[in-house]
């Protein structure tokens, strides 16, 4: 299977999960007011955006490896 | 085309069924960091800044500048036998969000800026929430212009430390095309109140000139002193990624997080890594601290060699210590303090940091060509491993209002 076939069906299935969600009688099992733990800043996936973005770019320009964890900076950095 | 129609259907449905519902932008701040990099022959000071301001209710945008610059010469600088340099780097980018119901869309241009590298980058996205948003999926699209070129001196006075006074774009190179487009899908989910966990899946592929126009590759060449020849790498023209990235986090019952991460990449040039990740953030008084360790292994590319027997061994040839096999392992600290400033009160909250990163990179199969001395008994191909630390500095302030 192509990788954009694979993208493709990827994006069909979370969308249709979507709708489901959205039409659906799913109820959540983590209520509103039990997820004062989960807003404290301590539990941001990304508390410096601007920080994160320079180590990304910091490790994308030393490495093969990319993508998968958010965007990253542009430019070559490769002397 | 026609495959995406189906999706384009199912966007649409589900956007219809979400949109009386309501979501959140993100936060308005302000970040100013100043950076420095040091290691491998090379020292890197850096500034940035992000503002980021709701308009109304339903849009947020956000402006990012940032400046390197580089100085210095690295292991391959050297080898090749080129000065040391210096030279700037410049990005700046513009983004913007839109919220509408649960749906958030995103847009934003890049243009970054060095004088043999330039970049444009345009991004979407669109992310939904659902099932009274303990699930979060998101969609995202990039398409970045790449130019490349290859300076070459025009004034060079051995007597400085960064002996090319001026510097043009070599003619005989000209400019190269690279054009990168990249395809996200994301999902992040509420576990329990004490925890949640993000996946993406993102595909980039690359077309056009991918080669770095100063990396050379080294080859036996018996008739000269140190028996290698030096010719410039060769990469093919076309190269497609998958990661797969995951990132877990646990609030602890004494108000502290534990961040788990994991990454695996794969691509068409035969390279395949591991990230693991771990991290620990504890509050205390108006201090945060936090501390991380990081591990990523990678095999190198199919057409890597440290040392290829001929100039014309196979079509592809590259000794990018990119591209290579190596282990890294990053160790990483950092602390964060609250503060009031007095007779501000459009600020909400401020705070300074400062973080700093040891990075320490072992390579399995890239030499240290520096070291080659057929006179002391070390051929090409029989000279140590190379190895690198490197260490990054970071102090931020960053404001709320």
């Amino acid at each position: 299977m192509s990788i954009s076939r694979r993208i493709v069906g990827l994006a069909a299935a979370l969308l249709l999960l979507s709708q489901l969600s959205g039409c659906g009688t799913i109820q959540p099992w983590v209520k509103p007011y039990e997820r004062e733990r989960l807003a404290d800043p301590i539990m941001s996936f990304d508390p410096s955006p601007v920080s994160s973005a320079y180590m990304e770019h910091v490790f994308e320009v030393r490495a093969a490896a990319r993508g998968g964890n958010g965007a990253a900076g542009g430019g070559c950095g490769c002397n | 085309m026609r495959a995406l129609a189906p999706v384009a259907l199912l966007a649409f449905g589900a956007l219809y069924c979400m949109a009386s519902r309501t979501d959140v932008l993100p936060d308005d701040r302000a970040d100013a960091l100043a950076t420095h990099y040091s290691g491998g022959g090379q020292d890197i000071n850096g500034i940035s800044f992000l503002v980021r301001k709701k308009i109304g209710d339903h849009v947020s945008v956000s402006y990012n500048h940032l400046e390197d610059i580089v100085s210095g010469a690295s292991i391959d600088v050297r080898t090749s036998g080129a000065s040391p340099y210096r030279e700037t780097r410049t990005q700046d980018g513009l983004s913007a969000e839109f919220l509408y119901g649960k749906t958030t869309y995103s847009l934003g241009v890049t243009h970054s800026y060095e004088p043999d590298y330039r970049s444009n980058t345009a991004n979407f996205g669109i992310s939904q929430s659902m099932f009274g948003d303990l699930t979060t999926i998101s969609m995202t699209y990039r398409r970045t212009w790449n130019d490349v070129f290859k300076m070459e001196c025009l004034v060079d006075d051995k007597a400085l430390n960064y002996p090319c006074v001026e510097k043009v774009h070599d003619p005989a190179f000209g400019k190269k095309d690279m054009d990168e487009r990249a395809y996200g899908v994301g999902i992040t989910q509420i576990l329990t109140r004490n925890s949640i966990i993000s996946a993406n899946f993102e595909v980039i592929t690359d077309q056009g000139w991918l080669s770095n126009p100063y990396r050379e590759f080294l080859y036996v060449n018996p008739g000269t002193g140190l028996g290698y020849g030096l010719a410039p790498e060769v990469d093919p023209n076309t190269r497609t990624s998958n990661a797969l990235g995951f990132d877990y986090k646990y609030y602890l019952p004494w108000k502290a997080a534990l961040d788990l991460q994991y990454r695996y990449f794969e691509d068409t040039w035969q390279i395949r890594a591991h990230t693991a990740q771990i991290g620990y953030t504890q509050p205390w008084r108006n201090w945060t601290f936090d501390g991380s360790l990081r591990f990523y292994t990678q095999t190198h590319a199919d057409f890597y060699s440290d040392l290829f027997s001929s100039a014309t061994q196979q079509n592809f040839m590259s000794r990018n210590r990119e591209l290579s096999s190596f282990n890294e392992f990053t160790i990483g600290a950092g602390a964060s303090y609250e503060f009031h400033v007095p007779y501000a009160t459009w600020i909400n909250k401020s705070t300074a940091s400062l973080r700093i990163d040891h990075f320490i990179f072992d390579y399995k199969d890239f030499r240290n060509a520096l070291l080659i001395d057929p006179t002391a008994g070390v051929a090409a191909g029989a000279e140590p491993l190379y190895s690198v630390q490197l260490n990054v500095m970071q102090l931020f302030l960053s404001i709320w209002y």
